[in-house]
């Protein structure tokens, strides 16, 4: 064998040894034999998205007249402002129904006057960043704007967010019953401070009454048309997702009937009120009675409010009345 | 003994070591059936099938393990697997030796065209990369300093590959580069999702596979089907046709091109030619030939012996060295006299191609949302099954699952399942001789790369420490009310409710009092399903009177392994068990 072919060789017998030993390495390193049952998955321990303000106050007020946008500021104002609820540098989500691509007039999304209203309110008060979110059932950027919230939300100062598929992580309601592990929309809600729930008041078959407590359905993903079959379960977990700063409750045109996704004007009443609150249940036992119901036949909230999320009887709270200018 | 004898007689004991490991992968504890034979011997000798889930996945799975010793096996001795081991090789082999024996006189002559084959390698590979090169693009940019010295050492081995070795080099350098750029630039650009991913597409091709599985699913029914000695009743293949016709097909495009397969299309082998680009022992030719070009007119791989050395097309048939008049022809250390290639003859251009196909298939094929949102109802999946993409990531279609079921209800997907499921394996209740068994846990025991994970009898039922998570439930059995006997015609028959093998019966009876024709007042026991009980396993559907379209049909709603298939809000079985 000459010097060039051994040396070749040698070369060769090394690449070949290399090429054993990564295979080998890679192998070894890589290889798993996962056996029956070994990686069970972890179940997540509860935890609430609590965004509750510490500053005392009125805990339910409840403002009367035409203009919704009036309405809702004369709400917040008689609950001591939003200088109660947001202070300066906070950061805010404001989660509003936008869950169908109808226009505003329909009254099946939360109408834009008060999105714009509270948007503004939110920045007056001093907060960094107002950031506007759902999950519609319809496609999320054709609510947005077809319901004329997105424009609303931009000329306002704030901000949209569309949900995307990786907004969306696991998360299990403290003690729920069926929001375990549930794919829910913690993305938005990433670095904020203050949380304020706005949604029109409705009627709905299944659930009496879609208010603020069904509102947070707007914040699951995955296969949430499944919760359907324990509706009522789901409405008392989902007072328990979100422990809000604030809800507002746009009972202005009430949907009657028809709902949640009504279609003409026939189906909206007149009521010519918009309630506020920092207990959702007595905001939506409230908001029931525009609905010609009470909280008591709203099934899915009694149990909300046995499991703590509020009261159910409003009047305790002695809610603050006021007319807002027209 | 000459050393072609030895070669044939390998070749024989390892065709019909796989042809005995085909038989005795059946259900039971008698000698000839599975109780512990390593039934998945062939699968896991495969590198190719290795690779290719373990980029999808990061998991060299089980006994997988087992490729590693082919891969060392060729890295020392050249493709001896190709020449004396693969079965699919001897069978090309075989077929190609018959057709010279009656004159067809397949050719034998080297043709560009067995380049083909790693571009075959290069699509199927960068097919199921692109979760790897996803993963290392994270890991690099979590680490940068680290990532930036392996890719300058990749960019110094690139270039130190391009001034050796010249235009082969500059193929690696290719590789190498275009590898870098997705790593460096991959995790950054493209964003985790759900058709920016993985597919794993080698077992429609890989050798092993491809033959495991028309063994599984034709050659075994078929000659069984008069003996009845494997399968008490004659077993049927959904779209058999296909597997059969290209089992058939490449054996007969040996009497056109010696080892047809072997040469043009076989990804394995391709991956074998290049893992023995480095071999310390190969064929050479010495000094003293006298050019009666007879080597090559044995050569099995197309590998021009009399000229320079094709390595990679060698398949260490040794032919060349049998046929040798002069003597020259040898196995040694020092490289040919006659010069020699190590790296496989193919153009950048191809592999560049095909990479770059390969890179786009797996979102292609994932854009029609087949695993996601319009995922196909009626593709039922073995009871074990990992989540959909998951499953995909492993699954190599060889068919096993299928050949060990014990009614024959693991069927292949056809062709109109589409390229990503072609040859999967879905429950058909119809054709099996029943349903899913509850106590059966076969298709999880052969699985070789654990597609279907291995579960117990505890686990499949929701029993023991598997109470919490329920059964396994591959779907959900539907009542169409417009074809049910009691719903339709209100005639009477409960055969569903009677054959639902669940404890409570997830199948119970809404008895309504009818007027027959006759007026008088006729009890009709209605069948009801009750999803939270119903675990799919077809045994309703296949004692379905309406024999046609059953009047009660399993789709794979409500599977454990999905949380976005799910029916019923209740606690589910975990999304992924696995990897």
């Amino acid at each position: 064998m000459s010097g060039f072919s051994r040396r070749d060789f040698l070369g060769r017998a090394a690449r070949a040894g290399a090429t054993v030993a990564a295979a080998g390495a890679a192998g070894i390193l890589l290889h798993e034999e996962a056996t029956l049952g070994a990686k069970k998955p972890q179940r997540q321990e509860g935890r609430a998205l609590d965004y509750r303000a510490k500053a005392a106050g009125p805990k339910l007020a409840i403002a009367t007249g035409p203009q919704r946008a009036a309405s809702a500021r004369a709400a917040v104002e008689a609950l001591g402002g939003m200088g109660r609820f947001v202070a300066k540098g906070e950061r805010v989500l404001v989660k509003v129904n936008a869950g169908f691509a109808r226009p505003a007039w329909a009254g099946a999304t939360a109408h834009p006057d008060v999105v714009s209203e509270v948007v503004k309110l939110c920045l007056a008060a001093g907060a960094a960043e107002v950031v506007v979110t759902d999950n519609p059932v319809n496609d999320a950027a054709s609510c947005f704007d077809v319901t004329g919230i997105r424009a609303a939300v931009e000329s306002s100062g704030g901000r949209v967010a569309i949900p995307k598929t990786d907004d969306f992580r696991d998360h299990t309601v403290p003690d729920g019953l069926v929001l375990r592990d549930w794919p829910v929309l913690l993305g938005p809600l990433d670095g904020m401070d203050r949380v304020i729930g706005l949604c029109p008041a409705k009627d709905h078959g299944l659930s009496r009454a879609t208010l603020t407590v069904k509102n947070w359905y707007g914040l699951l993903g995955g296969r949430r048309n499944t919760l359907h079959q324990r509706i009522h379960d789901t409405i008392r977990d989902l007072a328990l997702l979100v422990r809000p700063t604030l809800v507002i409750l746009d009972g202005t045109t009430p949907m009657l009937r028809n709902g949640p996704t009504g279609g003409s004007v026939s189906d909206l009443g007149t009521r010519d009120t918009v309630v506020a609150g920092t207990d959702p249940v007595a905001v939506d036992a409230f908001g029931a009675t525009l609905l010609g119901l009470t909280g008591r036949d709203l099934p899915g909230l009694a149990p909300a409010a046995a499991a703590g999320a509020g009261t159910l009887d409003w009047e305790s709270l002695k809610p603050v009345r006021v007319k807002a200018g027209s | 003994m000459r050393v072609i004898h030895a070669r044939r007689a390998s070749q024989s004991f390892f065709l019909l070591l796989f042809l005995a490991l085909a038989v005795l992968t059946a259900f039971g504890d008698r000698p000839w059936q599975m109780r512990g034979w390593p039934v998945g011997l062939f699968l896991e000798l495969d590198p190719l099938a290795a690779l290719a889930t373990a980029l999808a996945t990061g998991v060299v799975w089980g006994g997988m393990i087992w490729a590693v010793l082919t891969v060392a096996v060729t890295a020392l001795l050249g493709r001896v697997f190709c020449g004396w081991v693969c079965p699919f090789g001897t069978l090309h082999q075989a077929v190609g030796w018959v057709g010279r024996r009656l004159g067809i006189g397949p050719s034998v002559r080297y043709s560009p065209a067995q380049s083909f084959k790693y571009c075959v390698l290069a699509f199927l590979l960068a097919t199921a990369g692109m979760d790897a090169v996803l993963a290392a693009s994270r890991l690099a940019h979590e680490h940068p300093v680290p990532a930036l010295a392996v890719l300058l050492a990749l960019g110094a081995v690139a270039f130190a590959a391009v001034r050796r070795a010249g235009t082969a080099g500059a193929r690696v350098a290719v590789v190498a580069g275009t590898l870098a750029l997705l790593v460096a630039f991959g995790g950054r650009v493209l964003r985790q999702d759900d058709a920016l991913t993985s597919s794993v597409l080698v077992g429609l091709l890989d050798p092993i596979p491809f033959l495991t599985r028309a063994t599984d699913t034709v050659v075994l029914p078929l000659l069984d089907r008069s003996a009845g000695l494997l399968f008490a009743t004659p077993r049927r293949t959904h779209g058999g046709w296909l597997i059969g016709g290209l089992l058939v097909a490449t054996l007969l495009a040996n009497l056109w091109r010696t080892r047809f397969w072997c040469r043009f299309v076989c990804p394995l082998g391709a991956l074998l030619g290049i893992v023995a680009h480095s071999a310390p022992w190969r064929i050479a030719k010495a000094c003293g030939c006298s050019a009666c070009n007879r080597c090559d007119g044995a050569c099995e791989g197309g590998a021009e012996p009399s000229r320079v050395i094709r390595h990679a097309e060698c398949v260490m048939c040794l032919s060349c060295l049998d046929g040798c008049d002069d003597g020259v022809m040898t196995w040694r250390a020092a490289p040919s006299d006659g010069g020699e290639r190590a790296l496989p003859d193919v153009s950048r251009r191809g592999v560049v191609a095909s990479l770059g196909a390969g890179m786009v298939a797996a979102p292609l094929l994932r854009l029609g949302g087949a695993i996601s949102s319009d995922w196909p109802a009626g593709q039922v999946r073995p009871p074990g099954a990992l989540p959909e993409p998951e499953f995909l990531d492993r699954c190599i279609r060889c068919g096993q699952c299928m050949r060990v079921c014990p009614t024959g209800t693991i069927q292949p997907a056809g062709p109109e399942a589409g390229v990503e499921a072609l040859w999967t394996p879905v429950l058909n209740a119809r054709i099996g001789t029943s349903g899913c068994q509850p106590s059966c846990v076969a298709c999880g025991r052969v699985c070789p790369t654990g597609a279907i994970a291995r579960f117990s009898i505890d686990e499949k039922l929701g029993r023991g420490e598997f109470e919490a998570d329920g059964p396994i439930r591959v779907g959900t059995a539907f009542v169409d009310r417009g074809r049910c006997l009691p719903w339709a015609f209100d005639l009477p028959c409960i055969v569903c409710q009677e054959t639902c093998p669940t404890s409570p019966k997830a199948i119970r009876l809404s008895d309504r009092t009818v007027t027959d024709a006759d007026g008088a007042g006729v009890v009709l026991r209605r069948p009801v399903v009750d999803p939270a009980l119903c675990n799919g396993c077809g045994i309703c559907e296949h004692e379905c009177p309406v024999s046609g379209l059953r009047a009660i049909r399993v789709t794979a709603e409500n599977e454990s392994r999905s949380r976005d298939r799910r029916l019923l809000p209740g606690a589910s079985r975990p999304a992924s068990r696995s990897g």
